[in-house]
């Protein structure tokens, strides 16, 4: 659906790497263009009319996306530099000092690396423990066995809504309401699911959400952390500098702004915030919805295609999210990624910065294929096509 | 030697599908390295038995693609029972063909098949991938 809208797409690319970032449609990028060409102010504290013009675009998105997460004020959400930064930010500004050694975070092996590392070097700092739960034979999680790993010690469970790997969709309002009745503090990577699905942090009782405005449709170097405010209020700054702090002396007394402004110090990447708002509005006038419906759709056709060729290895069929892993059986990925690319197709090749999870599947390196609202069936059975004639591979990539 | 693209085609999956003493012995008396190409996924593990100067036994594991994979077996065929100094021309040598310079194709014998992976300079790190791994052991010496 859309597709017009995507100018990249007339050149006949079929475009499957939408787990590592989206197209951008026009709307996004003439939105940026429209602030460097007719307000390239900087925001805040300008009194003149470009600069309020620019502060309050920045603003204005603050309320689209606390609107398009369903939270409860625009003071719980943060820009940040992208769900990478978020999470850094929840485990080193918030969790190192409220989280006590001894304490448990349980954490799964398809976590994408963000999520993983930064509470594996917050363990060794504070000696809390890293619980990995157990994933079934599909490589996904299971909230019984789940439930079954929170113990007295749990203080923490930080999940993907949406595995990038395997397309785990998690049951995150069963998980929310787990974390509610055990006091437990629920963080929830949204990287691949706010893109894709309804999001509704109050429903669910997420108090810590991130997630990356280049893989739904907006600019990179822009993203969200969401927390609910008293959190934020607890959150220690990372980066102190301009923009955040109210006043300070040489004596070295200070004062700092309130959330959010005091956790975006330094000049904020302005343009791709407001690109970040077009992207919303987009995604809103198609409906999060519908796209959830047509990409189930799309993945199901693609699943039942990819099952009709032999040599196709498939780590999961069942899953419920855009993405599917698989292997040409006795063919490295990587050589896989480059005869599609001889196609024209883009899939991306590797361990998609989840490395534990080869504990799980065994196998290091896969070929990944994401979808996105602007795929077809029709680009689905090219991908096909140009499978079931790999016998030319190596005539190809070598 | 005279390869044409198809012989070279053949040479390269042929080492790939079935390469040359996969799999490590992890014993006493071998120097081992690793190299993880950080422009792709390609992780080669390489060890070799080095006696009285000379290479007894070369061998590897590790998860690679065709080109890297395939150049790592018929490296370790081609340095096996040569002494060092040997080892360090062909490895020289090696390294010139990449970089598109001037370098001796009789030493080199079967490894010029990857002379063309110059052309694609993204395939250039796979190509060098043993070559590197095999100048770190060395360089231990």
């Amino acid at each position: 659906m859309n597709r017009e809208d995507f100018p990249i797409l007339n050149t006949g690319i079929v475009y499957f790497d939408n787990g590592a970032t989206t197209l951008k449609p026009k709307s996004v990028i003439e939105k940026m263009n429209d602030y460097y060409y007719n307000y390239p102010a900087n925001i805040h504290r300008g009194d003149y009319k470009i600069s309020l013009k620019a502060s309050d675009e920045y603003e204005m998105v603050r309320t689209k996306v606390k609107n398009f997460i369903s939270a409860s004020s625009e003071d719980e959400i943060v820009f940040t530099m992208g769900a990478t930064d978020s999470l850094n930010k929840v485990v080193f500004g918030f969790m190192e000092d409220y989280l006590s050694a001894g304490d448990e975070v349980i954490i799964s092996k398809a976590e994408h690396a963000s999520a993983v590392l930064p509470w594996l070097i917050l363990a060794r700092r504070k000696n809390i423990k890293v619980v990995f739960v157990p994933l079934s034979e599909t490589h996904e999680l299971e909230y019984d066995t789940l439930e079954k790993y929170v113990t007295n010690k749990t203080k923490v469970i930080s999940l993907a809504a949406v595995t990038n790997v395997i397309g785990d969709v998690r049951d995150i309002n069963k998980i929310g309401k787990l974390c509610h009745d055990k006091n437990i503090l629920f963080v929830v990577d949204g990287a691949q699911s706010v893109p894709h699905q309804k999001t509704d942090v109050l429903k669910d009782n997420i108090d810590f959400l991130t997630f990356s405005a280049h893989k739904m449709l907006g600019p990179t170097g822009v993203g969200v952390l969401y927390a609910k405010k008293e959190y934020l209020e607890a959150m220690r700054p990372i980066e102190y500098g301009g923009g955040m702090n109210q006043s300070f002396d040489s004596d070295g007394n200070m004062e700092f702004k309130s959330v959010p402004t005091r956790l975006e110090a330094g000049t904020p990447p302005i343009a791709e915030v407001i690109g970040l708002g077009a992207a919303i509005d987009y995604l809103e006038t198609i409906g999060m919805e519908n796209i959830e419906k047509y990409e189930l759709e799309l993945k199901e056709y693609l699943i039942k295609r990819l099952q009709e060729i032999d040599k196709v290895i498939l780590y999961n069929t069942t899953s419920k999210g855009g993405m599917t892993a698989f292997n040409l059986s006795g063919i490295f990925s990587q050589d896989t990624a480059l005869y599609l690319d001889h196609y024209n197709i883009c899939v991306r090749a590797g361990n998609h910065c989840a490395k534990v999870l080869k504990e799980e599947i065994n196998i290091k390196n896969t070929c990944r294929v994401s979808l996105y609202f602007y795929n077809t069936k029709e680009e689905i059975d090219k991908l096909i096509e140009a499978l079931k004639n790999s016998e030319d591979l190596y005539k190809i990539v070598l | 030697m005279e390869i044409d693209q198809e012989l070279r085609r053949e040479m390269i999956v042929e080492n790939y599908e079935h390469p040359y003493h996969k799999g490590l012995k992890k014993a006493a008396g071998y120097l081992a390295a690793n190299t993880n190409n950080e422009s792709c996924i390609d992780n080669i593990d390489i060890e070799l038995k080095i006696e009285e100067d000379k290479i007894k036994e070369a061998n590897f594991d590790g998860e690679a693609c065709a080109i890297s994979t395939s150049a790592t077996s018929l490296f370790l065929q081609k340095i096996e029972g040569k002494s060092v100094e040997e080892v360090r021309k062909i490895l020289e040598n090696y390294q010139k063909m990449i970089n598109e310079e001037a370098y001796d194709k009789e030493l080199l014998e079967e490894l010029v098949i990857y002379d063309s992976v110059a052309m694609q300079p993204n395939r250039k790190k796979c190509a060098l991938l043993p070559k590197d791994t095999i100048e770190k052991i060395l360089e231990r010496l």
